[in-house]
This record gives C-alpha cells, sequence and structure tokens, in this order.
C-alpha cells in the first residue's frame, strides 16, 4: 500500500475556547433534540402557566393568579432544566460511555462541565422568553429588579445543576431517570410553584421552605410579585445548596 | 559549542509507543479479582500491535490503564512516554481512543458525532473522505441510536482516528462487523500503519491478529504469556507439518530414516502421507527426493502452517474464542 498521508500524525488539541464552544453547541443540540425533555422543560411548563391562570382551581391569595403563577413556572422552569433535564441526560452519557469517551479526548473535564453549563443557561433562556411572552399575554404585570431576577435563576440553576449532578453521577440511568422525575414532581406540589405553602401545615411549611425550589419561587415572587429589591433569605437558602450540591457532586461523581 | 542534545531522556518523541512494565490491577474490595497479573509489553513505534486473547484475559484492562481510564494497582505504564494519568492532558491530544461499545450521545448523528470530535482536534482529516472511506455516507444523518452495530463500530473508528494521533487503540475494533466492513476496517488499520500511525488493537479472531499485525501479543490469565510477529509464533510454538498424497502402502521407514530425528511419518488414511517436524526446504527435498527414490510422483503436496489458534492451544489449553 502506498502511503497517501491521510492519516499522517499532525496531533494537537483545538484552542480551548473553540473546544468548549462546540461542546456547548452539540450539547445545546442535544437537549433541544430530545422529545421528553422539551415535554419537561418546555410543554409542561407552559400548560402548568396557562391552565392554572385560566381556571381557577387553586387559591392563590389576593390579585391576578398569573402575577403568582408566573415566577413559580420560571422556577420551575429552571429546575426542569438544570436539575430533572440535566440528571437524566447525563445519567445516559455516562451510562452509554459517551463521557467516558470525552475523558479520552483533548476536552478537559471543567470543559466539558462548562459547556454543559453553557447548555443549560441557553435552554433556560429560551425558556425565560417563552414563558415571559406567554405569562404578558394572560395578563402578568411583572414587578422588581431585573438583575435581582437574574440573580436568583443564576444561583437556582447553580444549586440545581450540583444536586442533578450528583444524582446523575451515582445512580445508575435507570434509577435516576425515575428519582429525577419523581423528585420534579414532589417539587412541582410542595415546593411553592403552583400551590402556595400556607395551604400546608405549618410544621411542613417551615421544611418544605427550606427546599431549593421554594427558596426560588419565593424569592422570584417577591421580587416579580411584590417588588422587593433582593430577597437576601431565598438567595442565601439557594447558595447553601449550591454549595452543598456541586461540592458533593465534584466529590462523587463518577465518570462510567 | 556543539548544538544542544536532542532532547531530555522523557522526550516522548523517542520513547515506545507503549512501555508497561509489571502491571497488575484488581477489581472489588472485598474479594478482589486480578484482572491483569504482572503483565509486561513493549509496543515499538509505527506498525500494528494485536492484543490477542480470549474474553476476560485483561485486554481491555491493559488497554485502559494506558489510556489513562484506570491507575495500576503496581507496575508502570508509559504511553509515548508518558504517565497516561499524571501526564492526561498532553497525552490525550496525541492518542486516538475507539471504545469497545458506545461513545456517542444516543441522539447526535453520525456526521454530526464525527464532525463535533474533529473540532476538538487542531488538524483533524478531512470529515467527508473519513465519512466515504468508512462506507458511513448513507448513514451521515442517522441518529446513533438508529445507526446498526457495524455503523456504530465504524463510528467509533472514525472517531478515533479523526485527530490524526500518532497512537490509536482499538478495542475489539471488529466485534460484530459483516465481512465487508471488516474488510474496511482492515484496509483503514493497513493504511494508518502506512502513514506512521501506531496502532494497538484488542481482538480474539487469530485471522485478525494474523492478517493485520506486525506484532503479536498473546495474552492470558492477565500476563502476556507469547510475543512476536505472527510467523515468529506460529514457527516457535508449534510442530509443522507437510501432507502428500501417492500410491498407498509406501514403506516410510527410509523416509523417516532420511529426515531429521525429531520427524515422524505416518500414513493416516490409504494413500495420504503425513511428516511432522521442522517445515523447511531442506525437509521438503528431502521428501521429494525421496519420492523420486522410489518411483513416487507426489500428488497434492502441501505444507500445513500451524495457526496462532493452534500456537495458543498449545500455550494455554485454551480455546481463544472461549
Amino acid at each position: 500500500m502506498t502511503a497517501t498521508g491521510t492519516f499522517t500524525p499532525r496531533p494537537g488539541a483545538a484552542p480551548l475556547g473553540r473546544m468548549i464552544r462546540a461542546q456547548a453547541a452539540l450539547e445545546t443540540r442535544m437537549l433541544l433534540r430530545n422529545g421528553e425533555q422539551l415535554l419537561l422543560t418546555v410543554v409542561i411548563p407552559t400548560l402548568l402557566l396557562v391552565l392554572f391562570s385560566a381556571v381557577d382551581i387553586i387559591d392563590t391569595g389576593a390579585g391576578r393568579a398569573v402575577d403568582f403563577l408566573a415566577p413559580g413556572v420560571l422556577a420551575l422552569a429552571v429546575m426542569s432544566t438544570a436539575f430533572t433535564g440535566q440528571a437524566i441526560a447525563t445519567g445516559f452519557e455516562r451510562r452509554y460511555g459517551v463521557l467516558k469517551r470525552l475523558a479520552a479526548s483533548p476536552l478537559p473535564r471543567w470543559g466539558l462541565m462548562t459547556a454543559k453549563t453553557c447548555a443549560v443557561l441557553v435552554t433556560e433562556v429560551f425558556q425565560v422568553a417563552l414563558l415571559t411572552v406567554v405569562a404578558l399575554a394572560l395578563g402578568w404585570s411583572p414587578q422588581g429588579n431585573p438583575l435581582a431576577v437574574a440573580a436568583l435563576l443564576v444561583l437556582g440553576t447553580a444549586a440545581f445543576s450540583g444536586l442533578g449532578l450528583l444524582m446523575a453521577g451515582t445512580l445508575r440511568a435507570e434509577a435516576t431517570l425515575a428519582a429525577a422525575n419523581l423528585v420534579f414532581l414532589l417539587l412541582l406540589v410542595g415546593g411553592g410553584v403552583i400551590v402556595p405553602l400556607t395551604k400546608f401545615p405549618d410544621a411542613a411549611q417551615t421544611v418544605l421552605g427550606l427546599l431549593p425550589i421554594s427558596a426560588l419561587s419565593d424569592g422570584l415572587r417577591a421580587v416579580l410579585q411584590h417588588g422587593a429589591a433582593l430577597p437576601w433569605g431565598d438567595l442565601g437558602t439557594l447558595a447553601v445548596w449550591a454549595v452543598l450540591g456541586l461540592g458533593a457532586a465534584a466529590r462523587f461523581f463518577r465518570w462510567e | 559549542m556543539p548544538s544542544t542534545s536532542p532532547g531530555s531522556p522523557r522526550t516522548p518523541g523517542s520513547a515506545p509507543a507503549v512501555e508497561v512494565t509489571g502491571l497488575v490491577k484488581r477489581y472489588g474490595s472485598r474479594s478482589p479479582k486480578t484482572a491483569v497479573d504482572g503483565l509486561d509489553l513493549t509496543v515499538a513505534r509505527g506498525g500494528v500491535t494485536a492484543l490477542l486473547g480470549p474474553n476476560g484475559a485483561g485486554k481491555t484492562t491493559t488497554v485502559e490503564i494506558c489510556e489513562g481510564y484506570r491507575r495500576p494497582d503496581a507496575g508502570t505504564v508509559r504511553v509515548l512516554g508518558l504517565d497516561p494519568v499524571a501526564d492526561a492532558a498532553r497525552l490525550r491530544p496525541r492518542i486516538g481512543v475507539m471504545l469497545q461499545s458506545g461513545g456517542v450521545y444516543s441522539g447526535a448523528r453520525a456526521e454530526e458525532m464525527l464532525r463535533h470530535t474533529a473540532s476538538l482536534h487542531a488538524d483533524p482529516v478531512d470529515v467527508p473522505l473519513l465519512i466515504e472511506r468508512l462506507g458511513l455516507g448513507s448513514c451521515g444523518r442517522t441518529t446513533y441510536r438508529r445507526l446498526s452495530g457495524g455503523q456504530q463500530q465504524r463510528l467509533a473508528l472514525a472517531m478515533a482516528v479523526v485527530g490524526r494521533p500518532e497512537l490509536v487503540f482499538l478495542d475489539e475494533p471488529t466485534a460484530g462487523l459483516d465481512p465487508q466492513a471488516r474488510h474496511a476496517t482492515w484496509d483503514l488499520v493497513r493504511e494508518l500503519r502506512t502513514d506512521g500511525v501506531s496502532v494497538v488493537l484488542t481482538t480474539h479472531f487469530m485471522d485478525e491478529a494474523e492478517q493485520l499485525a506486525d506484532d503479536v501479543a498473546i495474552i492470558d490469565g492477565g500476563r502476556v504469556i507469547a510475543q512476536g510477529t505472527p510467523d515468529e509464533l506460529c514457527r516457535g510454538g508449534a510442530e509443522n507439518t507437510l501432507r502428500f498424497t501417492g500410491r498407498p502402502g509406501l514403506d516410510l521407514a527410509s523416509l523417516r530414516k532420511a529426515l531429521p530425528e525429531d520427524s515422524t511419518t505416518t500414513e493416516p488414511s490409504p494413500g495420504s502421507y503425513r511428516v511432522t517436524g521442522t517445515v523447511d526446504p531442506q525437509m521438503l527435498a528431502t521428501v521429494a527426493s525421496w519420492c523420486a527414490q522410489n518411483g513416487v510422483l507426489p500428488d497434492a503436496i502441501a505444507v500445513e502452517r500451524h495457526t496462532l489458534e493452534d500456537v495458543f492451544l498449545d500455550l494455554t489449553g485454551k480455546e481463544l474464542r472461549g
């Protein structure tokens, strides 16, 4: 066989920025292409927002229902992408050797994690834009400072990402699939998303109020519904979850 | 002042492709199972090296330690002169990896994934060319989960070589392939070799090792039990056989006397003769002249070489595919 030079070794990593951009773009396409993911991240939050705003099923307190529901559904959207979606996707990537194969590529692990975070943030931007438009169409009148909202969303994303990656990196993929959906459902009901926490008994309220979803929905509501400046208590709760979740994920995540 | 020396002893350019000494790997903590048990292996630069052995011999564990996935429990491993774990960041861009299975997002399209892998490298191989070479053109838009097993294998192979690595590790690259895809894979491996890429592949197919490898390491029970070129292994490991046919009932005693001492002569069935021993030109000449003396026209004279499978059976008493 004569040498064609097609495979003559010229090894080398692409520039770091290019690798991370390429990985983030691929991760985002994978998220947006997955039908089950879209059901969870787009269809369910939108349906809940429309349904509970239009039909008076739950007593959401004084004021318009949409003003109570929109912040809760935004919190749900963050949870669905950063926690449930990311946990399930990463769990199966681990199961099918995707993470293992990428570990042998020139892309460093932290680069992969950065790319995953970018993909989650991009998806959240789409979600927030869509839900905002729908909520405004339903008569939503948001208050407060957008920067305070952004701070809550980012910190919420960090908290849920840590917990999602912890689950994906320690449980079997099937267990992650089941558990992530179950947690999604439980936190949807018990996290102040569409049902006010005041509907629960006092003792339960104290515990439920410490959940990351409660902190995020409560904080978003404080700003968007009541015009608060910065809800430090909720931000603090989210920060603690973020540190614990990301710390535990970094410690216990298994790549294969 | 003379010019500076061409580099320190750890200059990766001069090191063997792979150098493994006394490698031990155990799995499990309570009752550890030893997967690799004092394995020594040197793989020279350039050329194709096959790690041949039955399932569970320790081939994949060895390769995955070389790829930096696991730490050895004992022994040293150097790949291109680097420590696969400690120097991972420097090593990874220089090697290509094909896992035994998986490694691709189930929702990614074949061409998309290959392009992505290419984009992680500085100077990748032309993607359309690689797709054509491996016959992936018809499924470039197909998502990974819908590809056939053979297509998934070929995509994994393409991903391993697209970054123009110096050294590629292929873990059972033709497992589950149909003959056509198998030959496409073999052709690609040969081209890699011609272009100066070092290839380490694991296989439990003797013919694959015989066809492709410059160097074969037979692995069993977590150790290299024999290493050499396919020829060396076949020559050294077992006796060889020469068969011929002629008229039945020839007196073989005189032939036996004319041959070296370790030879045997038999007539397993009437008119069919079998000579064992070191089959070389000298033996062939002896047999031919004996036939001439006895007025026999030897029909269907044939040299039977022992295959790697015979060698393996002799060495281990086990079937290779076990």
